[in-house]
């Protein structure tokens, strides 16, 4: 009895210690993964079944497969392209964006002259700006010079990012020893060279960070490719599957493909994301790495 | 890349021009791509045309001063746009920031359980873009779909309403603190592991709780976080767009222009008054810069004593 009671006063202190935060913490998981829940249960049913039976609960009435069928064919395999197209503005915008702002960042962190003060404002001022204000006036311009509406007119917006530029701008400052870069030059390497051997490789976390952040804005940007693009073989998955829900006619058997689409093209990104969390150096955002 | 081959076959090269080639793709790109589309907006924004001659209407297009703001900010419709959106920030940005903090200091406590999971678990809604977030929670507040109207049936309370007058402010901030309670809680989250931990053995032997430890230990010591976070929460308040401009897919409760951006869209591309657009988005962009370099300025003097 006497041991019985001192192991339970032993357990009781970090037990009761650990139940609030874990229930909190249980809960908030519990509330961001509700709607993904709901949209694997409302993937399985069919287009009658969404309003008449219990949504949480799946069905095994063939719904699925029926449903992938339908979201393969759906507009002569539209679904397939607009994976693909967002594939490519996020990766190749994302990729463009990083080498940019590699390059402005190293530059601004590295090296002392006139105009630096003038650029670190400008720079500040683009990360305030709204990215959806921008759209209007960019679609205006690029239209004017006739590239709206083709791939370079979501891809040359999505490289410029004032954002990553700042970025690498802490890592680079943080990470690569001037003294290097100094041993560099008394070795006689041209400055290009200096970059490319000595600084680029310390930077690379940074950039992946960078990377990863701008690849996701690309991937999960609306406006932009709404205002920018007409056609639809062109379009990103946001744009598809708005442009989906609003063709109007057929409505109820439409919610079926568009749940469904949402779940293929959520899970490949989820993937992506838990295998690459330990890549992120998200202390770059919070300021908490010292530049 | 241009940069890139100048600095190589160059060696020689002025030490000055060097860091403007290693700059000058972003300046191109910056000066073509954001200095250039806001300064046209803002010619725009003093443009419109107007009927010349008399009798005849030939319109054309001529300058006309203040004249567009002035329409934008008299019109009782944009203004009660700005005030939905304030609601809405004030609902989203103030719950996105406290839930981000909680949870990043529960992950952050030793003796909370499941921490590995729950930190994942809520960084899932990062990862789904925010149009795709609005049709989701669109269904499930959708009457014939939603689960927790079905829930309500079963227990025998009456439906809520998601989609009423009121509610639909709460719902779509819902869907954009779902979105984004997740990444802010990883980036105060990292700043919190990045704190010296000897701290808290310091504060331990003094006898601090572990939520006095939490509050006034971990949470100033990351006031650079929060800033950052909380910063980027106000901006994409004021330019909320996608979430409730896909709502009106499901629901007639949004009109076409609940907040200020779903007007600047309408105008620029349904009624095709790019005027009236460009001069209600300088607002836009007017508020967004004074109100975030403000809350910087101020913030920076508390946080680090002086300015």
């Amino acid at each position: 009895m006497a041991s019985l009671a001192t192991a339970e006063k032993k357990r009781r202190p970090d037990q009761r210690a650990a139940f609030w935060p874990t229930l909190v913490v249980l809960l908030g998981a519990v509330y961001c993964l509700l709607p993904v829940v709901w949209l694997v249960t409302a993937t399985t049913k069919k287009s009658g079944e969404l309003f008449t039976t219990f949504s949480l609960w799946p069905s095994f009435t063939g719904g699925f497969t029926d449903n992938l069928a339908k979201l393969a064919s759906i507009r002569g395999g539209a679904f397939w392209t607009w994976c693909l197209n967002s594939l490519i503005f996020a990766g190749g915008g994302a990729l463009l964006a990083t080498a940019v702002s590699a390059l402005a960042g190293y530059g601004l962190a590295k090296y002392q002259f006139r105009g630096k003060q003038l650029i670190f404002n400008f720079l500040l001022v683009g990360v305030l700006i709204p990215g959806v204000i921008l759209a209007v006036p960019q679609y205006l311009l690029l239209s004017k010079v006739g590239i709206a509406g083709t791939y370079w007119s979501v891809l040359l917006p999505s490289i410029i990012s004032p954002f990553s530029i700042y970025l690498c701008r802490i890592y680079a400052t943080a990470v690569v020893p001037d003294e290097m870069l100094e041993a560099g030059r008394l070795d006689g390497a041209g400055e290009w060279r200096i970059f490319r051997s000595i600084a680029l490789y310390p930077m690379i976390p940074g950039l992946i960070t960078a990377f990863l952040l701008q690849f996701v804005g690309i991937w999960n940007n609306f406006l932009l490719p709404f205002i920018m693009l007409a056609d639809s073989e062109k379009f990103p998955l946001t744009v598809g599957f708005y442009s989906l829900m609003n063709q109007g006619n057929d409505q109820v058997n439409i919610y079926n493909v568009v749940i469904t689409g949402c779940l293929v093209s959520v899970i490949p990104l989820l993937a992506l994301f838990l295998f690459l969390q330990r890549y992120w150096r998200l202390d770059l955002v919070s300021g908490a790495l010292k530049g | 890349m241009r940069a890139a081959i100048a600095c190589r076959s160059s060696a020689s090269l002025e030490p000055k021009a060097v860091p403007w080639l290693f700059m000058a793709p972003a300046i191109l790109l910056a000066a073509g791509l954001i200095a250039l589309p806001l300064g046209y907006a803002a010619w725009l924004s003093f443009r419109g045309t107007r009927v010349s001659g008399s009798g005849l209407g030939v319109r054309r297009e001529v300058f006309v001063g203040f004249d567009n703001y002035l329409n934008v900010l008299a019109d009782t419709a944009f203004l009660s746009g700005v005030g939905r959106m304030l609601v809405y920030a004030l609902i989203t940005v103030p719950i996105t920031m406290l839930l981000a903090l909680l949870f990043a200091l529960l992950l952050d406590n030793a003796t909370t359980r499941l921490r590995r999971f729950g930190r994942i678990a809520i960084f899932v809604p990062y990862a789904v873009p925010g149009v795709i977030a609005a049709l989701m929670w669109g269904f499930m507040y959708l009457p014939g779909v939603s689960p927790f109207t079905d829930a309500a049936g079963a227990l025998g309370l009456p439906e809520p309403t998601f989609l009423g007058p009121v509610s639909v402010y709460f719902s779509v901030a819902n869907i954009s603190i779902w979105g984004s309670v997740g990444f802010n809680m990883v980036v105060l989250y990292t700043s919190l592991r990045g704190l010296p931990q000897e701290v808290y053995d310091a504060a331990r032997i003094d006898g601090s709780s572990e939520i006095q430890l939490a509050l006034l230990i971990k949470v100033p010591m990351i006031v650079p976080g929060l800033v950052m976070t909380g910063l980027f929460s106000i901006i994409g308040a004021l330019q909320v767009f996608s979430e409730p401009n896909t709502l009106v897919t499901l629901t007639n409760t949004i009109s076409s222009d609940w907040v200020p951006m779903m007007r600047v869209y309408r105008d620029a591309f349904v009624t095709n008054d790019l005027f009236s657009a460009s001069a209600a988005s300088m607002v836009i962009t007017g508020v967004t810069l004074v109100a975030s370099l403000a809350l910087l300025r101020l913030l920076q003097r508390r946080a680090f004593g002086e300015g």
